[in-house]
């Protein structure tokens, strides 16, 4: 499955990074403590997090992820979209909460290995 | 005997230009062809230093030493200083202000995820001068 797939099967906003849309998703991860998610998330993953300054670019791209999911009908400042472009880390929009998405993800096969 | 060493300065408070440093440094490792989870551990170690000192540390500098045999992270700052180190190490604990809590930082994970990360990980600071910490990944896994 790639970042795509997901946009298109969810109805997710594409705010920027749309030449990362054919990264392969080799994962999943919810969580909005910055530390927590730098330890814990997969390589290849989608974040799914409430979060939408500008440092959560930095730590996708640390992490190598696929794309970040903003969930609970937040935001992303703008500065964000601008880094992430740069970056080409697509940062996605759902209104929904993390918890329903991630459990259709998970449904539609988005599980992790071991990183 | 050092190969490469290179220095990045990090600004207190600057959140628009914080992790940057780690990610330069991410991708000059990767465009030497280090194994990718070595990079993620060290990238990790850097990005946790990096907004430590953004957040307490005042200004202070990022650097790495790649070295034949293994890779080393300073992180040297011009901050507070930590009072009790046995303390800050413990996970949970945390004196970051409300509004960086907010944005997701100050979970009190920052130093253990270091420690967890790095081969060897020493630090040692003085209240009102700073802190420093040195980091070293071996090569030889």
């Amino acid at each position: 499955m790639i970042v795509k797939d997901i946009v298109n099967r969810f109805g997710l906003e594409v705010l920027s990074g749309k030449e990362g849309l054919d990264q392969k998703v080799m994962g999943g991860h919810c969580g909005d403590l910055l530390s927590e998610v730098m330890g814990n998330a997969p390589v290849g993953c989608v974040w799914l997090t409430v979060q939408g300054h500008q440092n959560i670019v930095a730590v996708a791209t640390l992490r190598e992820m696929a794309a970040v999911i903003i969930t609970g009908g937040q935001t992303p400042d703008p500065e964000t979209i601008q880094k992430a472009d740069t970056e080409n880390i697509p940062i996605l929009l759902y209104p929904g909460l993390a918890f329903d998405l991630a459990g259709q993800l998970y449904e539609a096969g988005v599980k992790n290995m071991d990183t | 005997m050092t190969d490469l060493k290179k220095i990045f300065h990090v600004k207190g408070n600057d959140f628009t230009h914080a992790g940057e440093a780690s990610v330069n440094i991410k991708n000059m490792l990767k465009s030497i062809g280090l194994d990718p989870k070595l990079i993620r551990r060290i990238g990790v170690c850097g990005y946790e230093g990096e907004m430590n000192m953004v957040m307490h540390g005042g200004d202070g500098t990022l650097s790495i030493e790649i070295n034949t045999d293994k890779i080393i992270l300073y992180l040297d700052d011009n901050g507070p200083g930590i009072e009790d180190l046995e303390l800050a190490m413990k996970e949970g604990y945390s004196t970051a202000k409300d509004e960086y809590r907010e944005m997701g930082f100050g979970a009190g994970m920052g130093l253990p995820n270091m420690k967890k990360n790095a081969d060897e990980f020493t630090i040692s600071s003085k209240v009102g001068r700073g802190t420093q910490v040195k980091m070293v990944f071996s090569l030889n896994h």
